[in-house]
């Protein structure tokens, strides 16, 4: 039964309203900041790619703090896994007050079989489930206050830095994840690269996603307004960063900066001249995280749902057999 | 270095080095300035108890001077929207009043449209959640964030009007009473007045809406300001000059109430509480608490459940696909119906139709053996009338013949003639 006094009268925007003093909207910003700053952020990261390209050294750098699973394991042998699996490894990290639950799932084992189709299934898999346990929670009667997100924010993919172009197992996995997560690819262990063989690698990827129709992350369709193109397309310029990773310290012009230590010298991983570490750290966690978490929420999730929710569509408008009944009200409410 | 096992499970790890993800909540802030705010407000209040002044007074603008009779019939809304900007937030503002409140001889469906528009709202915002192919982050809320409750300056206590209307909405909306036009209420009758109002309020039952104190930065104000309930607000769009400023008030012959003064009213209270400190707290509570409250009763009404008969959780499919089937069940059903009815009035008209026929090919025939008739009667006259003039001919003839004849007679036998001719 619909609710049937609405007033009718609600007119278009009655204009833009100049205020002849001061009200104190603006505080409300104030008020929003602290209240998130209470509950916290919740940010869950992927990283896909052969083992030995440094996935778990670079998201230890990325983030300054031991998160990889290597780290929260220590002492275990390292073996190639028969098949891919999937490890999550969560932490609460704080700075400045703002606290993150960080949750970091590596996939050890892809790509490194002899026979690789399909390995990126069970990666499928574990992103379809986890919008699956939030679909769940949303749809809940009563529903929690803040429901808990372990959907997959942002997945790295790590592209060996052959130097030539994308092989087929990089574009199947690419082009299949795209649709459902957003994947941001990296170069991973650039310091093999010289920058104008960084430079031409990078173009032939650029060209194979675009000729492949694989849109990564930023997402061209996505952006809002003419400052976000800007942006994004200063960002999509660059895709994919050439990244090195490095956990350990050394002195450089009596500075203490984190590198790698070779007999030709030192390559500071922080350095924009050397790799383009930085540039991937921004645009993760400075400026592109929020955005990272409202694609997944508003784009993803939501075509996920509206996957799920029409799944059902067929077999109930041909068959009347019933399920077993639930339904003992006789009300007429239309969906 | 260690880690750190928070009470939770989680590992609580310390930090190298500066990541970035401070900037966390000016993302967000960023992305919500882009998108602008949305805030509703429902004020309640008899006619001319002070709603448009008011409003007026708290936003600094002039939005509608038109006064508004008491004659309405029934109690109406009125929203009007309105975009705000102050330095770089955009603000949304819908203000909704009550038309005719509290002015009809019979008050019991007062609040009843109230009552309806706010529910109208929760149900917009419900079918676009439920809805498959849905955009609901850019989706433009129209739900009731507070309502303002204006309370008559009485100096007494609640009206019956006032009781059953909060009654019926504390659990919808959040509600803040004022009090209207307090300047006519003097400090001491004001006390009192406040005190009374509280404790009618708490022993109905009726929960107003309390300012947060469980964050530390904004408990103190809140709590002092909590104890200040209901807020006796004065409004005013004049200004008049105290001093060397301007300020708003009213002017009486006896002195001036200046709306920002705290001395006077509680206007600045009122306005640090609903949009400097609260709003953003105000919106919240709209969507956990009043929204969800709605929406549980609704999907249990509709025949959802969480979990069936065994306490098994139900499937999310099966408890759509059952809908769904329903659903199409009910539509076969109503289609059936109206095909029906449609066949029946059909007949119905087709059978009106013949007997109408049937009556103008009656008075058809009739009319043509009226016609008949006339024919007939006239042909009769016709021929009457040419049997006259051949006869008159005739005669005519003869007199003619008479006359010619040599006169041997004498007239006045002519004449006889004549007349036994004639």
């Amino acid at each position: 039964m619909e609710a049937a006094a609405v007033p009718q009268e609600l007119p278009p925007d009655c204009g833009v309203h100049e205020l002849f003093g001061y009200v104190g909207i603006e505080a409300v910003l104030e008020q929003m900041k602290v209240k998130t700053m209470k509950m916290g952020f919740e940010f869950n990261i992927m990283v896909v790619g052969q083992s030995g390209l440094g996935k778990s050294t670079m998201v230890n750098t990325l983030f300054k703090s031991k998160v990889s699973r290597k780290a929260s394991q220590p002492g275990q042998e390292e073996r190639i896994p028969k098949t891919v699996q999937l490890q999550s490894v969560t932490h609460v990290i704080e700075e400045k007050g703002v606290k993150m639950k960080l949750t970091v799932t590596d996939t050890p084992g892809f790509g490194d079989q002899i026979n690789n189709e399909n390995c990126w299934d069970p990666i499928i898999k574990y992103i379809n489930e986890q919008y699956e346990r939030y679909l769940r929670e949303e749809i809940l009667i009563t529903r929690k206050r803040k429901i808990p997100d372990s959907r997959v924010h942002g997945c790295v993919y790590f592209i060996p830095p052959t130097g030539h172009w994308l092989r087929p197992l990089d574009l199947e996995f690419m082009r299949r994840l795209s649709k459902i997560v957003n994947v941001v690819p990296v170069i991973a262990k650039a310091d093999t690269l010289t920058l104008e063989e960084r430079e031409e690698f990078k173009q032939r990827i650029q060209r194979d996603l675009k000729a492949h129709a694989i849109s990564v992350y930023p997402q061209e369709d996505f952006d809002e307004d003419p400052d976000d193109r800007l942006l994004n397309d200063r960002i999509r310029e660059k895709i994919p960063f050439a990244v090195v990773g490095a956990d350990q310290e050394h002195q450089v012009n009596g500075k203490r900066v984190l590198g790698r230590k070779t007999k030709w010298g030192i390559i500071e991983v922080e350095n924009p001249a050397h790799c383009e570490f930085p540039m991937l750290r921004d645009l993760l966690i400075r400026s592109h995280l929020q955005d990272l978490k409202d694609i997944t929420h508003n784009v993803h999730y939501e075509s996920y749902r509206v996957r799920r929710l029409n799944e059902s569509n067929r077999p109930a408008l041909s068959s009347n057999n019933g399920l077993p009944g639930r339904d003992e009200d006789g009300d007429e409410s239309n969906l | 270095f260690s880690q750190v096992i928070q009470k939770d499970g989680l590992r609580s790890l310390p930090l190298s080095g500066h990541v970035g993800f401070d900037t966390l909540p000016d993302q967000l802030v960023n992305k919500s300035i882009k998108q602008g705010f949305c805030f509703n407000i429902l004020c309640i209040g008899e006619t001319g108890s002070g709603k448009s002044t008011l409003i007026n007074s708290l936003f600094n603008t002039s939005f509608d001077d038109s006064m508004s009779t008491h004659f309405h019939p029934n109690v109406r809304l009125k929203a009007q929207r309105y975009e705000l900007h102050e330095s770089n937030v955009r603000l949304k503002l819908t203000v909704v009043s009550t038309v005719g409140f509290g002015d009809q001889i019979n008050k019991e469906d007062s609040y009843q449209p109230i009552v309806d528009y706010i529910d109208a709202q929760f149900e917009a915002y419900l079918q676009e959640e439920l809805k498959i192919k849905r955009s609901i982050f850019n989706y433009h809320d129209t739900r009731i964030h507070v309502c303002l409750y204006i309370i008559s300056p009485t100096g007494h206590s609640l009206k019956t009007l006032d009781l059953l209307t909060m009654k019926s909405l504390d659990s919808k909306v959040n509600i803040i009473p004022l009090i209207g036009k307090a300047d006519s209420i003097s400090k001491t009758e004001l006390q009192q007045f406040k005190r009374k109002l509280i404790s009618e309020l708490v022993s109905s039952g009726i929960h107003i809406y309390q300012f947060p104190t469980d964050d530390e930065v904004v408990s103190q104000i809140n709590t002092i300001m909590n104890g200040h309930l209901p807020f006796a607000v004065v409004g005013s769009t004049e200004v008049v000059k105290i001093g060397n400023k301007m300020v708003k008030a009213r002017q009486y012959p006896w002195g001036v109430v200046q709306v920002e003064n705290e001395n006077h009213c509680d206007f600045v209270k009122l306005r640090e509480m609903l949009i400097c400190t609260n709003m953003e707290d105000l919106i919240e509570q709209t969507h956990t608490r009043h929204y969800e409250l709605y929406r549980r009763c609704r999907l249990q009404e509709m025949g959802f459940r969480d979990t069936d008969s065994e306490n098994k959780p139900v499937s999310l499919q099966e408890a759509y696909e059952a809908k769904r089937r329903k659903f199409y069940l009910e539509l076969q059903r109503r289609e059936e119906e109206t095909r029906q009815k449609f066949v029946q009035r059909v007949k119905e008209k087709e059978a009106v139709l013949k007997e109408a026929e049937q009556r103008i090919q009656a008075k058809f025939e009739h009319l043509m053996l009226m016609h008949q008739e006339e024919k007939q009667k006239l042909e009769k006259k016709r021929k009457a009338l040419e049997e006259e003039i051949a006869l008159f001919n005739m005669k005519k003839a003869n007199a003619e013949l008479l006359q010619t004849q040599p006169m041997v007679s004498t007239p006045v036998s002519l004449k006889r003639d004549k007349d036994r001719k004639k």
